[in-house]
């Protein structure tokens, strides 16, 4: 009978304090939200509907466009800037994820445990480099039968910069799901409003340098216009540009930014 | 393994309303009790429970949950308790087993140690067959049992439930208690458990202790036995023709041990209640003056009091009535803060 085999062999008061660790905690989380994208990776596809209609409905009127003064190099323009909007769409819809979470009651089960409040944010947030790095592989590889010719190794490092702004994108995602926990349909009215004009100040469709002089100051203090420039510098083999140091300051700062809103969010998440 | 002390809990609605819904409950459980919080929605018990839980902090008071306080040392807290909430523990996508594993290794344990536990919780919750399956593909009694299981990971001596059997059919809910009472004994020392219900059968069946909470208050403490006898009594009803339900009213009033009389309309039927100590010993002498005062009494029953009863007679209210369907489960509604009204007179003309 298994119930002779639940018994205790200490009772729990005499049991020995875990060591906790903040890493341990994390990796426990990390892992928990990867079973299911392991288990059934072709859901990272549905991730990918997006920029690939822009890649075949936008790129031709782009190529037609302003393939004259892009020249041959339009592809070399447009999907650094594809990835960059598959990184923002992805990662800033994760925190419907802990929306579900929060409704179903998992994420109070977790809460009642002592697994550090902390790492169950920055493990949520730090599995969103894996549906980033998988889905911006895909669009390169989708991209490369079209011409698309980039700089082996800054491709590489382009996506691995994707990766860190995906963390920090996808953690102030879960910040929104935590902050408006209590009325859920505010999370898409607040996702889909900045998601547009951080879309468009980006120059990630159109040159922001044909743009008028305030969009351009704007997009200044826009940090995903630096990651769109740095993967287009990157990407042409611009390996040491200013640029490309500057998107990796941008997404750095990006994740810095959202972890710590994202951690202090997940602590006051319980009243 | 429990100790509160004048505990409340204010929720800010807005900047003129607060809602009080804890207000300074004082309380004790010992190892080893099976005790039931039992109240209307709104009463308290979730936010009650809560507090101790970690998940909210009390406005004042104090609470020891299994040795330690529950604002000082919320992590030990939480190392020591198992916790079944309202809403499922297992996430949709998830594996069954996969949800026990990590449930495991959140309490410390290795992988293996947990993959062995998880293997015995499911054997012993009936889930085996479930074991590979996504929790979205269970039913609502299988997906109940894996939350029990969830919250059983780690041996806890003390386990909360809040409302574990909300939702579940008669069948479903009466195989969720055996699981639950199973796995109370399976312990080395039996497993002291807090639950909370609005289901009063429940409370009545399995609870060693009723702690019937009202307008954030604790109104009443004991065995259900002893509060139905203490504060209910037993319900006398007598069916009689529509002009001789007063004067039976009246002789009912008179009669010695009678604590109420109620005047009911089922449908156009119209009987009187009669609330009585003693109902076997008081029915005789009430058909006697009846029938001297020429009252037809056509029908006679006799039952012995429900924890609903019991909260009748300390609120005035049923619980049947305010338990049901509320604002939602436990949402801070303001329900007036209940005096314990020992007997209800209650004689419409």
């Amino acid at each position: 009978m298994s119930a002779a085999t639940l018994t205790p062999a200490t009772p729990t008061s005499a049991r020995p304090q875990v060591r906790r660790s903040f890493v341990r905690d994390t990796r426990i989380v990390l892992l928990r939200e990867l079973r299911p994208v392991a288990r059934d990776p072709f859901s990272l596809l549905f991730g990918l509907i997006q920029p690939l209609v822009f890649l075949g409905l936008f790129g031709p009127l782009l190529v037609g466009s302003a393939g004259a003064t892009l020249g041959s190099d339009v592809w070399l323009w447009f999907v650094p800037a594809v990835l960059a909007m598959t990184t923002l769409f992805g990662s800033s819809v994760t925190g419907s994820n802990l929306q579900l979470d929060i409704s179903s009651g998992v994420h109070e089960r977790m809460l009642v445990t002592p697994l550090s409040r902390s790492a169950q944010l920055v493990g949520r947030a730090l599995k969103e480099m894996v549906p980033v790095l998988a889905q911006s592989a895909v669009v390169l590889l989708v991209m490369l039968p079209f011409g698309l010719r980039p700089n082996p190794l800054g491709a590489v490092l382009t996506l691995l910069q994707l990766a860190v702004l995906g963390i920090g994108v996808g953690a102030l995602s879960y910040s929104l799901a935590l902050a408006v926990r209590k009325q859920e349909w505010m999370f898409w009215v607040v996702q889909q409003t900045v998601l547009f004009p951080v879309m468009l100040l980006s120059g990630m469709l159109l040159p922001l340098e044909t743009g008028p002089a305030w969009m351009r100051a704007v997009s200044t203090v826009n940090p995903l216009r630096y990651v769109v420039d740095s993967g287009r510098a990157a990407f042409a083999g611009d390996l040491a540009s200013s640029a490309v140091a500057w998107g990796w300051v941008a997404a750095v700062v990006t994740a810095a930014v959202g972890l710590t809103v994202g951690v202090r969010a997940m602590v006051r998440s319980a009243d | 393994m429990i100790r509160t002390r004048a505990l409340t809990k204010d929720f800010v609605v807005s900047r003129t309303r607060t809602v009080h819904a804890v207000r300074g409950i004082s309380l004790d459980v010992e190892p080893g009790e099976l005790v039931a919080v039992l109240g209307p929605n709104g009463a308290g018990k979730t936010t009650t429970l809560r507090m101790l839980t970690t998940l909210i902090q009390p406005t004042s008071g104090t609470a020891e949950v299994a040795g330690y306080d529950v604002v000082e040392r919320p992590d030990r807290v939480r190392a020591a308790i198992g916790y079944v909430g309202q809403g499922g523990a297992g996430g949709a996508a998830q594996h069954v087993r996969d949800e026990l594993v990590t449930q495991g290794e959140i309490y410390g344990l290795d992988r293996r140690t947990a993959r062995a536990r998880a293997g015995e919780l499911l054997e012993a919750l009936d889930l085996t067959e479930q074991a590979d399956r996504k929790v979205e593909s269970l039913s609502g009694g299988q997906k109940r049992r894996l939350d029990v299981a969830v919250g059983l990971v780690h041996e806890p001596s003390l386990l909360f439930l809040d409302e574990p059997s909300t939702g579940l059919d008669p069948h479903n809910r009466a195989n969720l208690w055996e699981h639950i009472l199973r796995m109370r004994t399976a312990a080395a020392e039996p497993r002291t458990i807090v639950l909370t219900t609005h289901y009063l059968d429940e409370a009545d069946t399995f609870a060693e202790r009723v702690i019937v909470v009202d307008g954030g208050q604790v109104i009443a403490d004991d065995t259900a036995d002893a509060l139905k006898a203490e504060l209910a009594g037993d319900l006398v009803t007598l069916r009689v023709p529509a002009e001789h339900v007063a004067d039976l009213a009246a002789i009912a009033e008179r009669a010695p041990g009678t604590r109420s009389v109620h005047v009911a309309d089922d449908f156009g039927v119209r009987t009187v209640e009669i609330r009585t100590a003693d109902g076997p010993g008081a029915t005789p002498g009430l058909l006697r003056a009846a029938d001297a005062a020429g009252l037809l009494v056509s029908r006679v029953d006799v039952a012995r009091p429900t924890l609903d009863d019991v909260f009748l007679g300390l609120t005035g209210r049923s619980l049947r009535e305010t338990g049901v369907d509320g604002a939602g489960p436990d949402e801070p509604a303001d329900t007036p803060t209940a005096t314990a009204a020992p007997t209800k007179k209650e004689v419409p003309a």
